[in-house]
């Protein structure tokens, strides 16, 4: 009887994992197969390529949507960058240790907050100094732009970037930091040298992390980078982003024909970069774990 | 004397990363700064225990009960659907049963992932599963589409306390006798309660504040929740509209209702911490 219980359970484990575990894969063939019409229809590059999104003259080119997704999260990314390697620094190597504790559990609430509430602390408070910012340059602006876009998201992927950066920074082993300090380096020369020598490949995975979230964050995004489908030429321009390109069109994806063919198709452009991006943050991190185990 | 250029960059460098922290903490402290200064004033009682009446949208008497009530029943509803699905995975994922294996890696790789895919793709995927059943937008389908995101969230979560089990407690375990089930059920699962609770308060306050994959799959209601098939409101859409109206009160509301959902999210955080913190001595090391 106990055995027989513990098999059933492991049976319906295994059956609960591999269900769980192929939860992408039906996400990637409900949408390529939703998405199927226009690909067929389209050749890729032209769906990719080109610039002109008419859907009424049954022109679909994403590519201003695919700069203006590019352009938000460079800017994020261009900002989030060395502040939270920085961070992470101090944090894992200069902060004393009850810093280091209050720090985390207030960096971890960043990643808590919903998304909806950045984009209106966007509008509140970034649009405004976005407009001083432009004003400086001459340019006068809305305010919603990529840039503002770009700080929202740069403060939503903080605490990404931020936990893992710092997780790999304290796994350098200690002795490449007292080799330095026998060789008489400074504590910064120790830290440059397990930043450079040690965390690196962790750091560049943890960017691939944030850098894959930023790209498919959609409600923050949508209520501050003004959703002008056109491609942005500098970052005081709006963008219109692809996921906020799903969540706009919703309500007229049906009178269209092919039209939520071609929504469908934006979601599926999201998730096979969200896919890459994971793949090669996950092979990053393995051969680093790999490289101190052995 | 002259400066010595290595304690130079070592200053620069201590200003530059102390700076960066500080920017960082203090990003944290202006989003929860802006939001208690514009939405306190606006915040009432009657916000707060009342659905919209008429003319709501134009600056009309009410308030946003309809999305609080319908946020709860969506989290709860996902969170208990992922409990139920996600801790027999965390549990599989023990040592005991696939360990180190391949398909444990594969597995852990594909939840990562799963962990990755933007929300507003879930929604899209929501919709198109709920396009082929003839749902109509409505609480169940929100239900779904949010354990789906919840499950990676708390299955990474339960998988890192599951990880903390000294295997020796297990070992004892199997040594009187126990087979892997009873090991799992009596002795792991007791040993990482706090854990468990904390990872499912975590999944909890990620499926409330979630907006763009129930944008398409639960509607908008101005009505209480009355059952499984019918739209429901929810708080992080509440904001989003409120505040896509030209009228300035509407908007004042659009704030309220923001603090509402942060105020929520926040004292979920605590929680989870003070769950861990005192339970944590009740746990054998």
């Amino acid at each position: 009887m106990r055995r027989i219980k513990d098999l059933v359970a492991n049976r319906l484990m295994l059956g609960v994992t591999i269900f769980v575990s192929l939860l992408v894969v039906f996400i990637a063939i409900g949408l390529i197969t939703k998405s199927w019409p226009i690909m067929s229809l389209k050749p890729l590059p032209e769906l990719l390529f080109s610039s002109t999104w008419s859907p009424m003259n049954g022109s679909f080119g994403f590519w201003p949507f695919i700069v203006g997704t590019l352009t938000v999260t460079a800017v994020a990314m261009v900002i989030a960058i060395p502040l939270c390697i920085l961070t992470a620094l101090f944090l894992a190597e200069y902060a004393p240790n009850h810093i280091r504790n209050t720090m985390k559990p207030i960096i971890d609430l960043l990643a808590g907050i919903p998304s909806v509430v950045y984009g209106l602390v966007g509008i509140l408070a970034v649009i405004p100094v976005v407009r001083e910012i432009a004003a400086i340059f001459g340019i006068s602006t809305t305010g919603y732009n990529v840039l503002t876009g770009g700080i929202v998201l740069a403060i939503m992927v903080f605490p990404i970037i931020i936990a893992i950066s710092e997780e790999v920074i304290k796994n350098v082993p200690n002795d490449m930091r007292e080799v330095s300090f026998a060789l008489g380096a400074t504590k910064w020369q120790a830290t440059k040298l397990v930043f450079a020598r040690g965390a690196l490949p962790g750091i560049i995975a943890a960017i691939i992390l944030g850098f894959s979230r930023a790209f498919g964050e959609t409600m923050a995004v949508l209520m501050v980078v003004g959703n002008v489908a056109k491609t942005p030429s500098s970052i005081f321009d709006p963008a219109y982003p692809l996921a906020a390109l799903i969540a706009n069109n919703y309500g007229e994806m049906m009178s269209i024909p092919l039209y939520d063919s071609a929504i469908m198709f934006a979601a599926l452009i999201l998730l096979v970069v969200v896919v890459l991006f994971n793949l090669a943050a996950s092979y990053i991190l393995i051969k680093v774990e790999n490289r101190y185990a052995s | 004397m002259r400066p010595n250029p290595r304690r130079v960059e070592e200053n620069i460098f201590k200003v530059l990363m102390i700076a960066s922290t500080t920017i960082v903490v203090s990003s944290l402290l202006i989003v929860f700064a802006v939001v208690i200064i514009k939405g306190a004033p606006a915040l009432s009682l009657e916000m707060i225990t009342s659905t919209p009446k008429g003319g709501y949208y134009l600056g009309g008497e009410g308030g946003i009960l309809n999305a609080i009530t319908g946020s709860l029943c969506l989290a709860f509803g996902a969170t208990i659907l992922s409990i139920i699905l996600a801790l027999p995975v965390a549990l599989y994922l023990q040592r005991d049963y696939i360990g180190k294996s391949k398909f444990a890696r594969a597995v852990r790789f594909s939840l990562d992932v799963a962990f990755g895919v933007p929300s507003i793709v879930y929604g899209v995927f929501g919709f198109i599963i709920m396009l082929y059943l003839g749902m109509k937008a409505c609480l169940l389908g929100g239900i779904f589409v949010l354990t789906l995101l919840e499950l990676p969230i708390m299955i990474r979560a339960m998988d890192e306390v599951i990880k903390t089990v000294p295997p020796a407690l297990k070992e004892s375990s199997y040594a009187i006798g126990a087979n892997r089930l009873e090991t799992t059920l009596r002795v792991v699962l007791k040993q990482i309660f706090p854990g468990i609770v904390s990872a499912v308060i975590l999944a909890f306050g990620r499926g409330i504040g979630d907006a763009a994959s129930i944008l398409f799959t639960t509607g908008y209601t101005d009505r209480l929740p009355q059952s499984l098939f019918d739209p429901v409101a929810s708080l992080p859409l509440a904001v989003f509209f409120q505040l896509g109206t030209p009228f300035p009160e509407v908007q004042q509301r659009a704030y309220a209702s923001a603090l509402v959902l942060l105020v929520l999210v926040l004292v979920l955080s605590i929680l989870s911490r003070i769950v861990t913190a005192k339970y944590k001595r009740y746990v054998v090391r």
